[in-house]
């Protein structure tokens, strides 16, 4: 029972509330000492997607590692694909350091497209910490014996795939197939990933992607059973801005080494430009924390060293791996550089996939 | 006898594991947990959970499994409570537990219903357990067995479930559930995300409306209000009648009817993608087709609490299987409690079965024992919780609008669910009064985005599979599932439509004179043409074909009965209307006025925030309407006050903020979010 619970039930004598009430926030204003507190780790989703998951993990390493050991509360607060809780942390103002949000692929996706109903701006907030991560494509074992490297043999296949909608991160797998060639129908309106495998055991659908940590727990047995095959991953960014593999699946080809041996499919010019730009808004920074704007330097330092805490714990490789994947987790400037490339893409980029959408899909974002 | 070999000795391993002095003391923690936090309609098990998660991690994990499990467990069982007392359903596992609840409660013999209740809990609870341990090793190619064609044959089996609950004249049943279905529809599209009679202006109806708010507007408004205006207890003559005994033996004598739901429970439970929002009426409906005196349901038929009680706990183990097999929750609390199970190092999936069978074991039994425990608790409880059925109605009346209020706005924290928790439950008052079927719209409602999914889905899947060869389409959508299912389905709606005639499932309701149920016909009307056009509108064809379609059945059904309207004589049953005659129209109060007092509260919480507009609201309505003195005024007040701020602050939620927290900071409760 944390001393916040505490002094909440202290102020229920309703008489007295108002007064109690007021010297508790005065006292909370100054340091960011978080002895007592209760920091409200805000998630735009709802409790079943990969950013609860991921926020899971983090909240009580987070608790440990921040000044005061405050109490780290997930609380989920879905709608509109996102942008409801982002809009609801825009219109926040820095406090006390109780507050921090998590954005996600799916948050980056609407406001990167000119989606109406975005009314947030990543510049105004402060990026505390970057998660990455990678995806990959897998076959059932009939259709993996027809690739050997590239997808030319895959070309008159009637592909089915489960998707929760072209605008959002399925857009980077439904245009890496079609780069291959691939006739890959979606079937929309599934409620996560989840459900997609789960169509994929079925036999309903073909072809799936899942993200790393998804991968590891639901398709990673599929695969040692000889249920499924991988095809490819994404792959992961180097230093330099290069798509490299992915180090937690090395042995994998990435989708630009299927996409050079796969005739038709080129790893220049427009298309492909735009593919990797959504790419790269999508899985390499897909995860990041942020506190609101006007959050003071000491602040921002704060969260930034309980992170970096985190990441220095010497279990941090193990348990890690296991629940995200071996992908950068960043803070301080990697983490800025990793939002600029998350929220920035080139105008060509944009216009192309909302031509493509449009053509393709007959999705429009008005 | 492998399945022995593998299941006996884990389920010994997961036995000594449980039954330790610390575990227990945590299972009942737990339990005690989410039987407060279930009372509270709306909450349900994600406050709860969320509210302990930060604790387990570093727990040990059995104890942390059994702090959690006993928490989830308990959520279905005493949300029957609000249900069965107060008319509200909690959630969707008690949906059809108010049909025949809460008029028994009316009767005064709220004792006997829950506890009814509760047995058939308990029982459902340990029979799915048992179920699961042995089913639960075989059930990956069972459920994988389970595709869209079958899920969708599933959702029409519900919808079919309209057949018997239609009321007197099918036609307004059919109608209802449309309107059921086309409300379901309201908001982006899941396939396409077209806005659907919604625009982006008003972004709170983009996300469609919520089971919560929906329940509560057509189930719990109508009743509270129709209450208050007759100035009564619930119970009619403010006295107890039959007791928890006479609900216990009541079970027992239909011990086979609450096994057969038990199993329908565990089996709809299992298949991951349905929830648990078409359990309760398969429950309900197979209730009412399998029981001979049918006059009884809708009006207090002791059978009509039992069915869907037995079905709900057992659906909860049935949960279980794609929950820890397949690592995909059916509900939001399976999904926290996937959260804490990986901070107690366990991953859900197949391993978890074949490598931590003594601890999927655990999971298991530990939610049958905490099962057992909260549901004896719960009827132990019960004599003392249902005098508040022979409280004055008038007294408990502001606690209810405090509570349906609050738990509205936990849906999306926005003063956009006060708005519709008050338009639907305007809808739910004139449903009500014209005696348009409310299970009918409830079930359209709740179904409504699983039919149109699946449909599509199976659709596009289909059309694939037939481009690959007729047989291997054929076989797709004519698995032998789909044609038991189907035959279910057709001898379903054939005894229901016959029986339906006899199912009142809103009592006798007087009939009047014809303008205001012509009235109220023609606004529907109105609004499914509107709903036909705006969809007609849409460009993408996948999220335009569904609501098209439930718009012109339901207009074309609408037509029929004003046709009928035209010939028939006002005494016919087509001019139902509660105002007209009997217990309503008697009432001291107007409906307006009494309305008038809910919509008081919520515009003083837009404009005060809720806490405020909760203190004035609370002594102007017991000064003026109810007559208190000053003293026991301010003193019930102080304690609706204290009692929101405790569950609010104890569970970290906020309150709804209103303008004036715009301008000025508010420190918590007076403040918003």
């Amino acid at each position: 029972m944390s001393i916040t619970k505490i002094t909440r039930w202290a102020t229920l004598g309703l008489a007295a509330s108002a007064a109690v009430a007021f010297s508790i926030q005065a006292v909370a204003a100054d340091g960011i000492d978080l002895k007592g507190k209760t920091v409200e780790w805000v998630i735009p989703f709802s409790e079943s997607g990969g950013s609860a998951k991921w926020s899971h993990f983090y909240a009580p390493l987070l608790s440990e590692a921040l000044p005061g050991k405050p109490t780290v509360v997930v609380k989920f607060m879905p709608g509109a694909g996102s942008t409801k809780g982002a809009n609801w942390f825009q219109k926040r103002k820095y406090k006390n350091g109780t507050t921090i949000f998590g954005s996600s692929g799916s948050t980056q996706f609407p406001y990167l497209l000119g989606d109406p109903r975005v009314k947030y701006e990543y510049k105004d907030w402060n990026v505390v910490m970057a998660s990455g991560t990678g995806g990959v494509a897998y076959l059932p074992p009939d259709l993996a014996k027809k690739f050997d490297g590239d997808a030319d043999d895959l070309k008159d296949i009637n592909f089915i795939y489960g998707s929760q909608g072209a605008t959002r991160l399925d857009l980077v797998p439904l245009l890496a197939w079609e780069m291959l060639g691939l006739k890959v129908e979606p079937v929309f309106g599934i409620k996560g990933r989840g459900d997609g495998r789960l169509m994929f055991e079925r036999g309903e659908a073909n072809i799936d992607y899942q993200t790393s940590s998804s991968y590891l727990k639901g398709v990673a047995p599929l695969v040692k059973e000889g249920k499924a095959v991988p095809m490819m991953s994404w792959g992961s960014l180097d230093a330099d801005g290069n798509i490299v593999r992915d180090p937690t699946f090395p042995d994998m080809p990435t989708f630009k080494e299927v996409c050079d041996a796969t005739a038709g499919c080129e790893t220049k010019g427009e298309q492909w430009e735009a593919w990797k730009a959504f790419f790269i808004a999508g899985f390499p920074a897909q995860k990041m924390v942020f506190l609101p704007q006007g959050a003071p330097a000491e602040a921002i330092a704060t969260y930034t060293k309980a992170f970096q805490a985190v990441h220095a714990r010497s279990d941090f490789a193990e348990i890690s791996a296991v629940r995200l994947g071996k992908y950068p987790q960043m803070t301080g400037d990697m983490a800025t550089g990793a939002l600029n490339s998350a929220t920035n893409v080139p105008a060509e980029a944009k216009a192309f996939v909302l031509n493509w959408l449009k053509e393709r899909y007959g999705v429009t974002l008005k | 006898m492998d399945l022995l070999t593998t299941a006996l000795p884990a389920l010994g391993e997961a036995f000594s594991l449980i039954l330790q002095p610390q575990q227990l003391t945590f299972l009942v923690l737990g339990v005690l947990l989410g039987l407060s936090v279930g009372v509270f309609p709306g909450l349900g098990g994600i406050a709860g959970l969320s509210l302990v998660l930060p604790f387990v991690y570093g727990m040990e994990p059995v104890s942390g499994l059994a702090l959690m499990v006993g928490l989830v467990a308990v959520i279905p069982t005493s949300d029957t409570f609000a249900s069965v007392l107060m008319g509200i359903p909690g959630s969707s596992a008690s949906q059809a537990t108010v049909l025949d609840g809460f008029p028994l409660a009316k009767k005064g013999e709220a004792a006997r219903a829950l506890s009814a209740a509760f047995a058939s809990s308990l029982f459902g609870g340990l029979l799915g357990a048992f179920f699961l341990t042995f089913f639960i090793l075989i059930a990956r190619p069972i459920v994988l067995a389970f595709g869209l064609p079958e899920m969708l044959m599933i959702t029409i089996l519900g919808l079919s479930m309209v057949a018997i609950l239609a009321g007197r004249l099918p036609l307004k049943g059919v109608a209802a559930a449309c309107m059921g279905l086309l409300v379901g529809t309201i908001g982006e599209a899941d396939a396409g995300g077209s806005l659907r009679m919604s625009t982006y202006s008003i972004p709170y109806l983009t996300d469609g409306l919520q089971l919560v708010i929906v329940g509560m507007g057509i189930f719990a408004i109508p009743e509270i209000i129709s209450l208050l205006r007759q100035d009564r207890a619930i119970s009619r003559d403010a006295t107890l009648g039959a007791g928890w005994l006479k609900g216990v033996s009541d079970w027992w004598n239909n011990i086979w009817l609450s096994i057969r739901c038990s199993l329908i429970g565990v089996i709809v439970g299992v298949i991951p993608g349905l929830g648990g929002s078409v359990v309760d009426w398969i429950a309900y409906g197979h209730t009412v087709q399998t029981t001979s005196d049918k006059s009884g349901f809708g009006s207090g038929e002791i059978r009509g609490v039992i069915g869907p009680e037995s079905s709900n706990n057992a659906k909860e183990g049935g949960g279980l299987v794609p929950t820890l097999i397949f690592g995909i929750p059916g509900s939001g609390s399976m999904a926290i409690f996937l959260g804490g199970l990986a901070l107690l190092g366990y991953d859900a999936g197949p391993q978890l079965i074949t490598n931590d069978l003594d601890i999927t074991y655990t999971v298991v039994w530990s939610l049958a024992l905490a099962n057992v425990v909260g549901a004896g608790l719960c009827i132990l409880l019960s004599p003392g919780i249902a005098r508040l059925t022979t409280i004055r109605f008038t007294m408990l009346a502001p606690f209810l609008f405090m509570m349906i209020t609050f738990a509205a706005f936990q849906s999306r924290q926005s003063l956009g669910d006060l708005v519709a928790l008050f338009a639907i439950g305007l809808l739910g008052i004139f449903l009500r009064r014209f005696d348009w079927s409310r299970p009918a719209f409830l079930i359209g409602f709740v179904l409504s985005t699983q039919a149109e999914n699946f449909s599509f889905q199976a659709y596009q899947i289909a059309m694939s599979k037939f481009r690959r060869g007729a047989d291997v389409g054929l076989e797709y959508i004519f698995s032998p599932i789909v044609i038991v299912l189907l035959i279910i389905t057709v001898i379903s709606i054939i005894v229901g439509i016959r029986q339906a005639k006899s199912i009142m499932s809103e009592g006798d309701v007087p009939v009047g004179a014809k303008r205001a149920p012509l009235i109220f016909l023609l606004c529907v009307t109105v609004y499914f043409v509107i709903s036909y056009f705006d969809a007609a509108a849409i460009t993408m064809q996948t999220d335009r074909i569904f609501p098209m379609t439930i718009a012109f059945v339901a207009t074309v059904s609408c037509l029929l009965l004003l046709i009928r309207m035209f010939l028939a004589p006002k005494e016919d049953v087509i001019f139902a209307d509660r105002e007209a005659a009997g217990e309503d129209a008697e009432a001291p109060q107007g409906l307006w006025r009494t309305l008038a007092w809910f919509a008081v509260l919520l515009i003083l919480s837009s404009l005060l925030g809720f806490i405020l507009a909760l203190a004035i609201f609370f002594v102007a309505f017991l000064r003026i309407r109810a007559g208190r003195t000053w003293a026991r005024t301010l003193l019930l007040t102080a304690g609706g006050i204290a009692l929101i701020c405790f569950m609010a602050g104890s569970l970290n939620r906020d309150f709804p903020p209103g303008l004036l927290q715009a301008f000025v900071e508010l420190p918590w409760p007076l403040g918003g979010i």
